[in-house]
């Protein structure tokens, strides 16, 4: 038996729309797979991970809370991946973004400010942009793979944070615990709504999701972003630049991963400590992809995947399974969305057996 | 054992698991598939590796655990990419994801727990050599894996029938269709390859390199090993220089702590990243011997037409 695909006339929309659900379906089966090889019962399993956290208030305040820096970098990231660059390198982007935002509060703590939080936002962002500005030059000038200078410069960033804060960043009332001074009050991010706990990062997600979806699609811009992934030397013909275009893409996408930085340690954290993110910038790339590349479908599955983050900290609780099930959970998500998108391009035949030929799964 | 020999054996260990990895996946971007899952594969070989070794005893079957391990976790991106044509730089990075999750779930028993060791074997005579012999030829069988498959691959690609093939699908994968090489089987098992070497350098960092399992223990060597694929312009002899340059980088950060240096270690242990964007810079800002060196059909599909 072999898998054979004939390529579609037209992209299906009916795919379009279904292959997100149709993976969805699928990770939910694996994962009652997966809860049932380790011995709980899937049924349960499944119920605290994805319904329970949707049932109480503190839970749907912590999905958004999680969901603002997964929407506001992979909305990002979908600029990137639609204009055919791979910047993967977000999680960097973010903690440099955390660290330059917190300059304003951690070094000139004794200055007291309505200006300081707007100051930290725009810090976050350029220090964000800057630092995705380093493979963007790279890429664009210096002909450099972007994939692996963006990757290895999440390391980077890890090691400068870890540095910052058992170092220059020590607060001195710490009792040697590798933090920053906590933030004063005027540099805390405000929540949403008044005794709540979902800060305004979430705002900021959806505007910037929602304005990038206006630049897609009504903008000249936004065609640019789609003729030159598409095809670069029809860019180029009309007079596109995709130097430009490395650049534009590069920053943007950084600019928000930094502010998803500066509003995550100010909003959510309070301080600098070593480990200010589990993995949004990757986790992130997953939102681009299973909101199809989408702004708005990305707004969508960047509360799935703050549901796959909340709900695992559920199962760990109630069911005593490690919180690395998430991290399953998302890594077959992303598989089977890119499994379930070939549907949108091809049709998939299985072939049994063919005359003349032996069934073997080779190429013919 | 003098300090520099002692040195030197540990940038041979630091080394071996950065030239398997690259290694595989120079031959399986050699066949014109670019697997950004060398991560997930090697974290994937590490933990197996482990858990088959504390279950049997024997380091021997954990090795060949891992080696499997590696090689059925690259067919489920050999299947997305090859099969149902997804975009390879995003299954890839599936791959890591996925990797990096089974592995800590897997290996959460085992965190803490002391392992065995993959012991030395001595070949006689050729190890009383005074300073090479305990360097080259008292080592673990992963090293001498790791130098016959250099040896191997390089000579399978550049001077068997079948390394043509797969070269010449890795540069035109329509023309050698319509020679009849059977593309997507070929790429299959060149992907299969990339994932048993990406499980074997796993397998030596948890039985060789620190005998232990810790999770995301792979820390990036992954990566680093596709930066050396390129960096060695995907030819088996520069990739092993690539490897052992970037070993003696990457261990030299330990030395330089044990000396007390005084520089923040977090400086030092960013040296290995920052090492492999100035070897990518070097390599890659002359646009034309790139695209010369670069594999033609390298991360496109291939959908054969009937």
């Amino acid at each position: 038996m072999r898998i054979e695909l004939e390529k579609r006339a037209n992209p299906s929309t009916l795919y379009s729309v279904l292959s997100p659900f149709l993976a969805l379906g699928l990770t939910v089966i694996a994962g009652g797979i997966m809860f049932a090889l380790i011995g709980k019962d899937p049924v349960s399993a499944l119920y605290s991970f994805f319904i329970e956290p949707l049932l109480d208030i503190w839970s749907l305040h912590e999905i958004a809370i999680k969901a603002a820096p997964l929407i506001l970098i992979g909305a990002g990231l979908s600029i990137c991946y639609r204009s055919n660059n791979w910047n993967i390198g977000a999680e960097g982007q973010f903690i440099m973004g955390a660290i330059a935002g917190a300059i304003v509060p951690v070094v000139f703590h004794d200055w007291h400010s309505p200006l300081v939080l707007p100051l930290m936002l725009v810090f976050g962002m350029i220090g964000g942009a800057l630092y995705a500005a380093i493979p963007a030059f790279l890429k664009a000038h210096m002909n450099t793979n972007e994939i692996l200078t963006s990757l290895m410069l999440v390391y980077i960033a890890q090691l400068f944070l870890d540095w910052l804060v058992r170092g220059p960043w020590r607060s001195p009332d710490a009792y040697n615990f590798p933090v920053t001074r906590d933030f004063a009050p005027e540099a805390i991010l405000p929540e949403l709504i008044a005794s709540g706990r979902a800060n305004l990062g979430f705002a900021f997600a959806i505007i910037a999701a929602v304005g990038l979806w206006l630049m897609m699609r009504y903008t000249l811009k936004g065609f640019e972003i789609t003729v030159l992934g598409q095809s670069e030397r029809a860019g180029r013909f009309a007079g596109f630049s995709s130097k430009r275009m490395i650049w534009f893409s590069m920053l943007l996408s950084g600019g928000l991963a930094g502010l998803a930085g500066i509003s995550e340690v100010s909003g959510t954290i309070g301080k600098l400590q070593p480990i200010i993110s589990p993995g949004y910038g990757f986790t992130a790339i997953i939102v681009a992809f299973l909101g199809r590349l989408n702004p708005l479908g990305i707004i969508a599955a960047g509360l799935f995947l703050a549901l796959t983050y909340v709900g695992g900290e559920a199962v760990q609780l109630t069911l005593s399974v490690s919180d690395k099930v998430t991290r399953v959970f998302q890594g077959l998500l992303l598989f089977f969305v890119l499994s379930c998108d070939t549907l949108i391009q091809y049709k998939i035949r299985l072939v049994f057996s063919r005359l003349g030929q032996s069934s073997e799964g080779g190429a013919h | 054992m003098g300090i520099i020999e002692a040195i030197l054996l540990t940038v041979i260990t630091a080394a071996t698991p950065l030239v398997l990895a690259s290694l595989g996946e120079l031959v399986s971007e050699r066949a014109g598939v670019l697997n950004l899952g060398v991560e997930g594969m090697m974290v994937m070989g590490a933990v197996l590796a482990f858990a088959v070794t504390q279950a049997t005893g024997s380091p021997y079957i954990g090795v060949l655990a891992g080696i499997a391990c590696g090689a059925l976790f690259s067919l489920l991106f050999g299947f997305l990419t090859l099969t149902l044509v997804a975009n390879q730089v995003a299954t890839g990075l599936a791959l890591t994801i996925l990797g990096l999750g089974i592995s800590g779930q897997i290996g959460e028993p085992y965190v803490g727990m002391s392992g065995i060791k993959l012991q030395p074997i001595a070949i006689p005579l050729l190890s009383d050599i005074p300073f090479f012999g305990p360097l080259f030829f008292k080592q673990d069988i992963i090293f001498y894996l790791s130098i016959a498959l250099v040896f191997g691959v390089n000579w399978f690609l550049f001077r068997s029938r079948a390394g043509l093939k797969v070269r010449a699908i890795g540069d035109s994968h329509a023309s050698a269709h319509a020679l009849g090489i059977h593309v997507i089987r070929t790429r299959y098992l060149a992907v299969m390859f990339g994932g048993a070497c990406a499980g074997l350098a796993g397998a030596q960092l948890s039985l060789v390199y620190t005998p232990q399992w810790v999770e995301n223990m792979s820390a990036g060597r992954g990566w680093i090993a596709l930066a050396l694929v390129v960096f060695a312009s995907w030819r088996p002899w520069r990739l092993l220089a690539g490897g052992y340059l970037f070993g003696a980088v990457s261990i030299s950060q330990l030395h330089a702590q044990a000396l007390g240096i005084g520089i923040p270690s977090q400086f030092l242990s960013a040296l290995p990243y920052i090492a492999t964007v100035v070897v990518l810079i070097l390599i890659s800002h002359n646009r034309r011997m790139t695209l010369i060196n670069t594999p033609a059909s390298l991360g496109k599909p291939f959908v054969p037409d009937r």
